[in-house]
Parts: C-alpha cells; structure tokens; sequence
C-alpha cells in the first residue's frame, strides 16, 4: 500500500507540475459548462436538475481521458525511466495501480472544480441531490474505466501521440458498442451471444443508468471490473513490453 | 558471506540473438570489478537482468544469496543500480527525487533525512538540490543517478557506464566515491574507457559477443599487450648504433626501435620476445658499454592494446 501511495504521489505531483494539469481542468470545467448551457438548454429546460450537464460527460472523456493517461507509461519508456523504476523493490502491479490512481484523482480535482454549478442549481431551485450525487459517482466511476484503458495502451508504446489516438479510438468504440455503427460490424455473422455482449459494454448505457438516479449495483459493479481487467491488461503490457 | 554477487551461467537470447551467452562469475565485499567490452557486447543486458529489469533466458544470478528470479523484490532491496545514461524524473526536484526513491526503498522520517543528506553529501549534490533535473548539466544527472543507486547504502551496486560523458574532473570525482564506498561493497561498473580499469578496479572482465572471454586482475590484462615489459631508453645520439647492435644480439630482444630526438638524444623503445622482463640484461649491456642514460622506463602494457588484441582474435576464432 505505502508503495502505492509514494508512486501515486509522484505521479500526481508530476501533473501539477506541467501545464497540463490547469489546461485540463480550466477545459474540462468550461467545457462541460457551456455543453449544458449551449447544447443541454440547461435554462431553457426550466428544471432544477444537472441531466443536460452529465449527458456530455463521456464525450469530454472520449478526449480528455487519453490526453491524461497517455503519458502515464508511455515517458516512462521514452525517457529510460521505466528502467529505474522497475528495478524498485516495487511490484508492477503496485507501479500499475499508483499510476492510476493518481490519474483518477486528478480527473476527480476536474470534477470537483465543476461542482459551483451543483451549487448554483441548488440557489436556483430544489434538484434532487441524490440524482446528482448519483451522476457525479457515475462519471467518476467512468473516467476510472477510460484511464485504464488509456493507461493500459500508453503501456503499448513509447509514444505519447499513438497512445493519446489508440485509446481515443477504442474508448469511442467501446462507449458507443451498443450503438448500430458498433454493432452492425458483427451482425450477420456473429452469433446473437456475442452481439449482446458487445451491446452490453457499452459505456452509455451503464452511465446512463447511474445518472437516472438508480445506483445499480450492476452498473458500479460493471465500471469497476472494467477498471479491474483493463489495470490487469497493463500490468502484463508492462512486463512483457518493459525491456524492448 | 563472502560471495556478494554471484552470476551462474547468465544467458539472454532476443529472438534469435544471443545478447549474453552464458556468463558465470562472483564477486567479494570489497571488490570492484570493471566489466569491459566493445558496444554491444551484453555488458548491459547483463547488468539488467542482475537487476531485475530483463528476466534471463537461462541461468540466474544471486545478490547476497538471494535468487534474482526467485525473489525479485528482495535482490532489488539489496541492490543498487545505475542504469545506462541515468535516466531521473526530469520534473522533479533533485531533492524531490532522492526523497522519492528513498521512500520506495523502504526509509521513512529522520532515517530517510539522513541517509538522503548522506548521499546527496557524497555526489557533491548540495548546490542543486532545489533545481528540475531537467536543468542540470549531464555531470549533474550522473550524480543525482548515483546518489539514488547508493541512496539506501545497498550491499551491491551495479554501475552502467558511470562516468560515461563527464569531463576529467567529474570523472575523477565520480571514481573518488566509487573507490571511497569500496571497501564496504561489492561494486559492479561496466565502461569502455579503459583507464577506468586502472582508476577505480580491483579486477576486470571482458566482454565480447555475449561471452565472457576473461576475468582477470587489470595487471595480467596490461600483461598481454604486445608492448608489456618494452624498455625505453634515451641515451646521447652518438652511443645509440653500437648499442643498438649490442642490444639486438641477447636472444631474448626482439626489435629495437630507433627515435632520433631533437635535442641530440636518441630513444631505443627495446621490445622483448615473449614479454618476458629484460631489464636487467638491459641495464648490463649498457653499464657494459659505459653509456649515459638520460631516461628510462618499462612499459606496463597498454590497457587498450590487450583489450584489442583479446577482442579482435576472438572474432577472428568466431
């Protein structure tokens, strides 16, 4: 665990440490602002609720996500220092999760810099809390799920370019999976099973859920095993990858 | 425990390549074992598989008894290591960085302080402290590399090229402390600069192709050069030809090579047969002859030329 936290901490003092840490989190705040005014009609809904502001959460993700994990791994080879620090008494799958977690923490500062409009929401009228709590946890959890994923890809190569538009990619395909462009690729030829399987890792589907108020278990269960198998994927990347 | 670093049959194949076939040696407290080669060699496939990065293809190495395959993280801990070009977390602070690393090395509170002044004391780090990595010069980060590899005062510490692009003062700086933490440790550098070998090393291996092809004092190295046990002389220019005549009778003197020098002395450079020492037939011939000596000399045998010849007939055998 002290391991965890020491690499986390770095890594975490390494995002302040660039510019990259206030660019995103000034984008991310002002992004998902002006999507719920401008493209939500937050004030022309007339409601007390946040729906139109999350509903754009996974598609600022889509971007911002890989833009934050792609250099998790990816410096790390490019500048030798993977090579420091796997000869750490450390495990990789300590390094692995350290990483993460700093990466996830940092997306939540992001969130947490968009809540004076949880608060303003509550000036103007009576939303229900729990809904938006609910939401807030929801793409929490699923940024949890896109950093993997583009931790998991930064691992794969030494350059941060590639990562960023790989993860991008698969974290677009995977979201939409359960949308006819996804699906129509394997429909006529894939058995029924799978088209349901693709169809159900969608990652809209999930999030919607979460921010309709109902806090499945399904739905938390589903984003944390995604975050599970994706930090396992990066785990045997890294050993396998490391020395090339 | 005496053997600190044992390597046992240590081998590594990428692919189809061969990078290190093989290599088995140990190494005492107190040692520093210079580890020589042309590049590419396996000089630092091998200390990465000692250090854990690469798993080896066969064979294993032990660090105070502990099995590097075995129990990775328990070698790691006892293990201190460079690796090549000293790669650091070039945003951090120096002070950040060696708090860092000494934190995942196990150290905590005022322990941690000390051990981190002590380290940042012996690579002469104290004026940077505060500094990004980044801005350092290329000695700096060689330093702050050590200073992270000793930081925990490990048992063993593998050196991947330590003083490879400093200049003649940092690099004697950088042997000071590699010779001052000697007798304490068993010290692994590898390099291609060969007066290192003399600087700083109590015995040397050579490297070529992946195999070990000899594991020797740097004195027995010297001793197979073609130039080993060459007498040099400067005698008055006038007493050189029946000197020379003289010198290339003894059976066991090979060539004497003349150099007329400008101010009116010659040198004989008098080579033996075999590199047996002739001194002493020398300096017989020339009381004999009544001849004033200006200069004399025998030469030790240069580093390079026995790592060329040792080097070169192996790829001609191979």
């Amino acid at each position: 665990m002290r391991n965890i936290a020491l690499i986390a901490r770095r890594e975490l003092g390494s995002y302040f440490l660039s510019p990259l840490a206030y660019v995103f989190i000034a984008i991310f705040a002002a992004a998902t602002g002006a999507f719920a005014f401008y493209l939500g009609n937050f004030f022309v809904m007339g409601q007390a609720n946040l729906q139109p502001f999350f509903t754009y959460h996974p598609w600022l993700y889509l971007l911002l996500a890989p833009a934050i994990a792609m250099r998790l791994w990816a410096e790390e080879r490019k500048s030798g220092t993977i090579e420091l620090l796997m000869t750490l008494p450390i495990s990789t799958t300590q390094a692995v999760v350290g990483k993460f977690l700093a990466a996830w923490l940092f997306c939540g500062v992001a969130l947490v810099a968009t809540m004076p409009l949880w608060v303003t929401v509550n000036v103007l009228g009576v939303p229900d809390n729990g809904v938006v709590f609910a939401s807030y946890l929801a793409s929490f959890l699923m940024a949890g799920a896109f950093l993997a994923i583009g931790s998991a890809i930064s691992a794969v190569t030494s350059n941060q370019v590639v990562a960023f538009v790989v993860s991008a990619a698969v974290c677009f395909v995977i979201t939409v999976s359960s949308l006819d462009m996804v699906l129509d690729a394997f429909r006529g030829w894939a058995p029924d099973l799978i088209i349901d399987s693709i169809s159900s890792i969608s990652f809209l589907n999930h999030f919607m859920g979460i921010t309709r108020g109902v806090i499945a278990l399904g739905d938390v269960v589903f984003f944390a095993s995604m975050i599970g198998l994706w930090l396992f994927i990066n785990v045997v990347v890294v050993d396998v990858k490391k020395g090339s | 425990m005496t053997q600190m670093l044992i390597l046992n049959g240590l081998t590594k194949h990428f692919g189809s390549i061969v990078a290190v076939d093989d290599v088995s040696m140990s190494l005492k407290k107190g040692e520093v074992l210079g580890f020589l080669g042309p590049n590419g060699a396996g000089k630092s496939t091998t200390m990465k598989m000692i250090a854990g990065f690469l798993e080896p293809t066969a064979g294993t190495a032990h660090v105070c008894g502990i099995d590097v395959t075995e129990e990775p993280m328990k070698a790691k801990a006892m293990l201190g290591y460079l690796p090549e070009g000293a790669p650091a977390y070039d945003d951090m602070s120096v002070a950040r960085f060696l708090d860092f690393i000494a934190g995942i090395r196990g150290l905590r509170g005022k322990t941690k302080s000390a051990m981190v002044a002590n380290a940042v004391e012996q690579a002469h780090l104290g004026d940077v402290l505060g500094q990004r990595i980044e801005t350092l010069s290329k000695g700096f980060k060689r330093r702050v590399g050590l200073a992270q590899a000793i930081v925990h005062d490990p048992k063993v510490l593998i050196l991947d090229e330590p003083t490879d692009g400093l200049d003649p003062t940092q690099k004697h700086h950088v042997r000071s402390l590699i010779q001052a933490m000697s007798s304490e440790k068993a010290i692994l550098i590898s390099t291609h600069i060969l007066e290192e070998i003399d600087a700083v090393c109590t015995r040397t291996a050579l490297i070529a192709g992946g195999k070990l092809l000899l594991d020797t004092t740097p004195d027995e190295l010297a001793a197979r050069a073609a130039n080993h046990n060459t007498v040099v002389l400067s005698v008055d220019s006038a007493k050189s030809g029946s000197l020379t005549v003289a010198l290339s009778a003894v059976p066991e003197i090979g060539n004497v090579e003349q150099t007329s020098l400008d101010d009116g002395t010659v040198k004989l450079r008098i080579m033996p047969k075999g590199r047996e020492s002739v001194f002493s037939t020398v300096t017989d011939i020339v009381h004999k002859k009544k001849v004033t000596v200006r200069e004399v000399y025998v030469e030790r045998g240069a580093l390079d030329q026995a790592f060329r010849e040792i080097t070169e007939k192996d790829d001609a055998g191979a």
